[in-house]
């Protein structure tokens, strides 16, 4: 492969912005460099290739750095069309789209909000996600296998760390978010996703997850300005 | 073409940047559709209500049966159904996702901070803020650099996706200035985006959606009245 394509991947550990990522190149069997940051000791290399936010992951593809999560999935897709994330039809991708911004701003946020804060600010960030898992439930339901279809696409990849990092928080943060009673069909695609080859073997170590997410949680929890990513 | 029949309508204000930029993406694509206006203040209507159950918020999109929320998703909507006129997004994936990365910023982190002037309380605040505003405007400066290539717009030769995303907040940002006294976009340190500005306004595809700056700061006092007066801050 010529230098300028190949594919290079700057992430982190336990990122699960990183790991969408690392999916989607999977999915599309795209060979790349992982090059792992220390996002507590950036290197010069990270401040170049995003210099705005400084954050992984960052995708460096012909010589270029694409950085956030979201946009370097459509990237991807785009590049490479085979295996596509996103459905063709206009309104569908638009739907996938929505819910994928819901989820994050939601769900994800929610869950992270609630991981990191204490009393009624916690309570009032469960309630919020627990009623936006409600109207994912909503989505979920009648897949017989993926949002995506009978493939992983687009949204599965967004919401995919909530098969495996959602009870990590919980117990980190002593919170329940997933009620599989309550969400039978979450439940039920996060089994399938669990099995998916892509994704079953990819999880950072559990353990080492939860030591990470009780300090970042203790460190955000105390400081009196608005939250950071992890 | 099949799938651009049906009816377009968009609801939305005359007021809000997100609304406008669905409206200036149909007029690239000069598709006819009907604005059908929401009067927020006096309660949302059922249509409202019942095509974005979720947020409850403008813009919507109708288009025959579909509807499409969120201004980014549908400006992107607009542009996949009708493909054969101009197109919104750049043609090349790696331009593609430089515009839908700083698109992400000004709703994320840009546009906040604008608003934040407005919420800040004392002085110290509101100059913290309104010098948020400028570092943020200097950034797009050189964003506008990379993504124009000297060329008129971030699209390059037309209005584009980012042009977009950007230029619906120009009359807000006028309005701030009005209401600061201070010109946030100016010949020192964002002398491309001032220029920008003007041209983008004068668009057809803008100049009858962007409100004037004066009907924007009369609304903007109102809006700010009823929300003291509410008990709001």
């Amino acid at each position: 492969m010529a230098a300028e394509e190949e594919v290079k991947l700057l992430g982190f550990w336990v990122s699960p912005f990183v790991l969408r990522v690392e999916w989607a190149l999977k999915i599309k069997g795209v060979k790349y460099e992982y090059i792992e940051e220390d996002i507590f000791n950036k290197t010069s290399l990270l401040m170049e290739l995003n210099p705005l936010y400084k954050k992984v992951p960052v995708l460096v593809h012909h010589g270029k750095a694409i950085a956030e999560s979201f946009v370097i999935l459509e990237y991807i897709d785009e590049t490479w069309k085979h295996n596509p994330l996103l459905p063709q039809d206009p309104h569908q991708r638009a739907t996938s789209r929505f819910w994928a911004k819901f989820a994050e701003q939601q769900v994800f946020e929610g869950a992270w909000n609630a991981l990191c804060s204490q009393g009624e600010t916690k309570q009032r960030a469960l309630q919020g996600t627990i009623e936006s898992m409600e109207k994912i439930e909503g989505q979920i339901e009648g897949k017989e296998q993926f949002l995506g279809g009978e493939s992983i696409g687009y949204l599965d990849i967004i919401l995919g760390w909530v098969c495996y990092y959602l009870e990590v928080w919980e117990e980190v943060g002593c919170m329940k978010i997933m009620d599989p009673v309550k969400f039978p069909a979450t439940a039920s695609w996060m089994k399938r996703m669990l099995q998916h080859p892509v994704i079953k073997d990819g999880w950072p170590p559990r353990e080492k997850m939860i030591v990470y997410f009780r300090q970042r949680s203790e460190a955000l929890g105390s400081s009196s300005h608005g939250w950071l990513r992890v | 073409m099949a799938k651009s029949d049906g009816e377009v309508k968009v609801l939305g204000t005359w007021s809000s940047p997100f609304v406008m930029r669905a409206r200036i993406a149909l007029n690239i694509k000069s598709v006819n559709y009907e604005f059908l206006q929401e009067r927020l203040w006096e309660g949302k209507s059922d249509l409202l209500l019942q095509s974005n159950p979720v947020h409850k918020k403008v813009p919507v999109l109708i288009h025959g049966h579909n509807t499409i929320c969120e201004s980014l998703i549908i400006v992107q909507y607009i542009d996949e159904v009708w493909s054969s006129a101009p197109s919104i997004l750049p043609f090349e994936p790696h331009e593609r996702a430089e515009a839908r990365f700083w698109a992400a910023h000004l709703d994320e982190k840009w546009f906040p901070s604008m608003r934040a002037i407005g919420m800040a309380e004392g002085e110290d605040a509101r100059r913290a803020a309104i010098g948020q505003v400028e570092e943020g405007l200097v950034l797009l400066e050189e964003a506008f650099g990379e993504c124009s290539k000297g060329r008129p717009f971030f699209g390059g030769d037309r209005i584009g996706y980012l042009d977009i995303a950007f230029g619906c907040f120009l009359g807000w940002l006028r309005v701030t200035e009005k209401m600061t006294g201070i010109r946030l976009l100016n010949e020192t340190n964002t002398p491309h985006l001032l220029k920008w500005a003007h041209r983008f306004c004068s668009d057809d595809a803008v100049k009858d959606v962007m409100p004037e700056t004066e009907k924007l700061a009369e609304f903007a006092k109102m809006i700010m009245g009823r929300m003291r007066g509410a008990g709001k801050s």
